[in-house]
């Protein structure tokens, strides 16, 4: 058994001021694979400049959610959404299929479960998606990528060898290259999937003070399979189970007091 | 009786079980190394045979600038390496201009449905068609239909088409090779289709696309039966025209190439064309070699800057 109340003693916690507004609206939200429906009416709202964190057993579908997010599925055949993924300001609905899967891409931002940094330098790594949006200008460039790097804490590490291959850092460092990649373009929303699973505890710790330190600048939806990592990190926390979202709020609450049942026995390991 | 796992495993005898496994790992190396001995002093013995049998050929360098003659110490390979050139030269632009955007569509933009599936497997079946075959449908569509003649032209296209299945297959495959998470990754950032193909997918590939490339080119070089079949000369004493000069008599102009060559004077009688056949065998060798030593260069190069 755990003491749920124990892990949120190691917050990691930049207090950000103020009520924020809601970011993403996730309103009467379904997604089908083929004939399979993998995520059964979700409702819930993701906050600004916050970190919510989407926790649940395998198989719960928060992968499949926060993918949604960004149109990955779209990328596959036999995906259909259904519902609405509300973005403010412009209350662009981004599951609509009217709605560009690319423009959506260019506003949220992904860093996946395993570093997958292109088999280029490291400056290629970050720059990549500015030249896609149009940025040749070497000088604004360069300043773009060490902004970047400096966001991602990797700089001091790579400031020397920034022409060499992105394959040769450790894996913690192609994991923070990944977020200075995506942090580049200056997206409104960051979606990580599982992104320390699979790193040491050392590079965990940093990913996870690097995550804290991005709310400032960018609103995050963290998937993770580590509860204390949930505790650690976030501000809001979405517990999924079987495709259904069974409880939705501050994290301390969900830690401390959830309302269900099934809440409470995951979080305590009663199961998971 | 029964007994249990456990006791098995007690009884089990360590020592014995791992000699008796070195000793097969043993023989099976001995195996292998034969094997591969084998195979090295077989193709070792037919290079250094052609090289010694038309070495009397090979260290005139008129050899090499001389049209074929009636008398075999006065004939050369002129017109027949300058053909090979030219005809390979076609067939690759065909193979590239047909076979690597075949590839890629299939791959990235054909369905994976049934029929992406009959598809693919008739592609790899057609790697398996005689060469001759390919020698009759280019003598019925491109000699008599279009009239393009027994030239240049009809050879390239002839080769070419025999290299597509390969051509298109490593293309295909050397794309799937490719993570899906890179792929990701691209789309992530708000890449299109297009700019992940050309700025990653293409980039990350070229060194197994390239590859199939010239391993059917090096099964192109040699063919004679579909360039006879098509009509190419065996005795040509002239050069097509330089392509700079007139590209479309180039294309137009009869050939000959190095392996009908190298037929035309094993068939004859006297000994001494033999000598030149097998000078001219030599020659296609190591162009053969070249190309293959291209092709891994060529990986190797790609293969250290885009590692993963």
């Amino acid at each position: 058994m755990v003491n749920p109340a124990k892990m949120l003693e190691e917050r990691k916690t930049v207090q950000s001021a103020g009520p924020s507004k809601v970011k993403l609206e996730v309103k009467n939200f379904n997604f089908y694979y083929g004939s399979f429906h993998a995520l059964k009416n979700i409702n819930f709202p993701i906050h600004e400049k916050k970190v919510t964190a989407i926790i649940g057993p395998s198989g719960c579908g928060k992968t499949t959610l926060l993918r949604a997010f960004n149109r990955m599925h779209d990328l596959y055949p036999g995906a259909r959404y259904e519902g609405e993924i509300l973005m403010h300001p412009d209350e662009v609905n981004l599951v609509d299929s009217k709605t560009d899967p690319l423009r959506v891409r260019m506003r949220i931002g992904m860093v996946f479960q395993k570093p997958n940094p292109f088999p280029k330098s490291i400056y290629e790594n970050v720059a990549y998606g500015l030249k896609i949006r149009g940025i040749k200008n070497k000088k604004l460039l360069d300043e773009a990528v060490e902004k970047a790097l400096v966001g991602a804490a990797l700089w001091d590490e790579v400031k020397d060898r920034l022409h060499t291959n992105a394959y040769s850092l450790s894996g913690g460092q192609q994991q923070r290259l990944c977020i200075a990649r995506a942090i580049a373009v200056e997206p409104e929303v960051l979606l990580f999937d599982e992104p320390t699973s699979a790193l040491d505890p050392i590079s965990t710790a940093k990913i996870e003070d690097l995550i804290v330190e991005l709310k400032q600048r960018v609103t995050i939806v963290i998937v993770t399979h580590n509860m204390q990592q949930a505790a650690r990190i976030s501000d809001y926390t979405a517990f999924m189970y079987l495709g259904e979202l069974v409880e939705f709020g501050p994290t301390e609450k969900i830690f401390t007091k959830p309302e269900k049942k099934l809440t409470e026995d995951y979080i305590t390991g009663r199961f998971g | 009786m029964e007994q249990s796992v456990e006791a098995k495993l007690k009884e089990f005898d360590v020592e014995g079980y791992t000699h008796g496994v070195r000793r097969r790992d043993r023989l099976f190396e001995i195996a292998g190394l034969i094997a591969t001995l084998f195979v090295l002093t077989f193709l070792f013995a037919v290079s250094v045979d052609l090289l010694i049998d038309g070495w009397i050929r090979l260290k005139e360098p008129s050899f090499y600038t001389s049209f074929p003659s009636r008398f075999p110490d006065q004939a050369g390979i002129l017109s027949a390496w300058v053909g090979t050139l030219y005809v390979m030269a076609g067939a690759l632009f065909w193979a590239i201009v047909l076979g690597i955007p075949a590839g890629i569509y299939l791959e990235e933009y054909g369905g994976k449905g049934k029929i992406a599936r009959i598809i693919e497997a008739n592609i790899s079946n057609l790697a398996a068609v005689p060469s001759i075959v390919y020698g009759l449908l280019a003598l019925g569509v491109f000699v008599y239909r279009f009239k393009f003649g027994e030239s240049v032209l009809t050879a390239g296209l002839t080769l070419g088409l025999l290299m597509l299945p390969v051509v298109v297959v490593s293309t295909r495959e050397s794309i799937r090779r490719i993570p899906r998470s890179i792929r990701e990754a691209a789309y992530a950032l708000g890449a299109t289709r297009w700019e992940t193909l050309v700025h990653h997918i293409l980039p990350y590939s070229l060194g197994g696309i390239l590859t199939g490339l010239i391993i059917g080119a090096s099964r192109a070089i040699g063919e004679t039966a579909p360039l006879i079949t098509i009509g190419a000369l065996t005795f040509i004493a002239f050069l097509p025209p330089a392509p700079w000069e007139d590209f479309i008599g180039m294309l137009k102009s009869p050939f000959t190439v190095l392996p009908i060559q190298m037929f035309n004077w094993v068939s004859r009688p006297q000994e001494e064309f033999h000598y030149n056949a097998a000078a001219a065998g030599f020659v296609l060798l190591v162009l053969a070699f070249l190309m293959n030593s291209i092709a891994f260069y060529i990986r190797f190069k790609v293969r250290r800057k885009y590692q993963w």
